[in-house]
């Protein structure tokens, strides 16, 4: 399945960072063939909204699953809206975090 | 002639100086309390009765049998205040700053406007003074659309007083934007006075005219006094920690009523700002 993940790094060894709607980089990855895109998160430095952009942008991706650590009400709010599943207070490296799915 | 009161530090005593110099002067005059997250004007007004109106801005509406979610309104969206998601377009209303961007460029014409209640204001007329405050709705984000619309009642032909809220930020300056001269009002500590220099800058921005307050004057040493002069700026009146003053505030009392020795300070503060418009 294919995961979106936010991320401190541009490869499957970085950590998992925290924040969803400031993250450094959302990585998607196939989660059986560990093939991956890497974006920069270009709304890190955004006055407002930074969540409903991240969570535009991820939707976009048609990812299976989002997995990060915290979500702000408003990134939340929209994932809801869209159906997708997700999961919150995951820590640890990219690499480690998808060898369960 | 517009007289915004307003301060860096909060607390100085701005309430204070409006109400006060409002109620030395006999001629006809605005009141407005422009402080509509925490109004504080309308507590030393017991038992009147006011009009009240309820004040709306707009936000945008889509109909979802008319949205293709081309994604147009939230590319258009400053706020990021819109989400494109694959079964329909959200709103987040606290994000939405009403300017209708949208809603003009809207491809299907699919986005209407649609009231928002952000508060209320109140006006009532005490003697010669027609006082206006506005109280924000709990919940509501953002200041200025109300203190826009509490401003809308200045009379260009009167004296209008003007308490403002606290800091440099957007209410702060929405509020003091347009008036003829503002009053700083601040107290002889380092907070008062880290916080009147960001005043400064703001208002020399705004290219307002400016002077200082100074409440409590003796409470501190010299350095706001020194700042003042080293920067040429006029210091309008000094008042007293007189704990007189304290008690009859406490009390829901003006000075000018309860301590009439002090009616001069603010008549003179009134004179020397109308010397300088």
């Amino acid at each position: 399945m294919k995961i979106a993940i936010s991320s401190q790094g541009k490869d499957l060894t970085a950590q998992l960072d925290p924040r969803f709607g400031r993250c450094k980089y959302f990585i998607f990855v196939e989660s059986d063939s560990h093939e991956y895109e890497c974006i920069e998160n270009p709304y890190i430095n955004a006055s407002g909204g930074a969540g409903v952009q991240s969570a535009q942008l991820v939707l976009s991706k048609n990812p299976d699953l989002v997995i990060t650590g915290n979500l702000g009400p408003k990134a939340e709010s929209t994932l809801n809206s869209s159906g997708i599943k997700y999961e919150t207070g995951a820590s640890g490296s990219i690499k480690d975090i998808i060898k369960d799915y | 002639m517009i007289i915004s009161i307003a301060s860096g530090k909060g607390g100085t005593g701005k309430t204070t100086v409006a109400l006060n110099l409002a109620l030395s002067l006999s001629e006809n005059l605005t009141l407005l309390d422009v402080d509509v997250e925490e109004p504080n004007c309308h507590i030393f007004f017991p038992d009147i009765d006011y009009q009240e109106e309820t004040v709306y801005s707009k936000i945008p509406q889509i109909d979802e049998n008319k949205c293709t979610l081309c994604g147009k309104c939230a590319e258009v969206c400053q706020f990021n205040a819109l989400a494109i998601l694959p079964k329909k377009t959200i709103i987040f209303k606290e994000l939405c700053h009403s300017c209708g961007g949208c809603v003009l460029l809207c491809p299907a014409k699919a986005i209407t406007e649609v009231p928002h209640e952000i508060g209320t204001i109140k006006t009532s007329n005490i003697n010669n003074i027609e006082f206006s405050y506005g109280l924000l709705k709990i919940g509501i984000p953002a200041s200025p659309p109300l203190i826009k619309k509490v401003k809308d009642k200045i009379k260009l032909d009167k004296i209008n007083i003007i308490d403002c809220p606290p800091g440099t930020s957007c209410p702060a300056i929405e509020a003091v934007k347009g008036s003829d001269f503002c009053a700083l009002v601040c107290d002889p500590t380092p907070f008062s006075l880290n916080d009147l220099q960001l005043s400064v800058r703001a208002l020399r921005y705004l290219n307002i005219s400016f002077g200082v307050v100074i409440n409590r004057c003796n409470i501190g040493d010299n350095k706001l006094i020194d700042y003042c002069y080293s920067e040429t700026i006029d210091i309008l009146a000094q008042i007293p920690d007189d704990r007189k003053i304290a008690e009859a505030y406490s009390k829901g009392q003006l000075i000018v009523n309860a301590l009439p020795e002090y009616r001069k300070h603010f008549t003179e503060l009134f004179d020397k700002i109308k010397e300088r418009i």
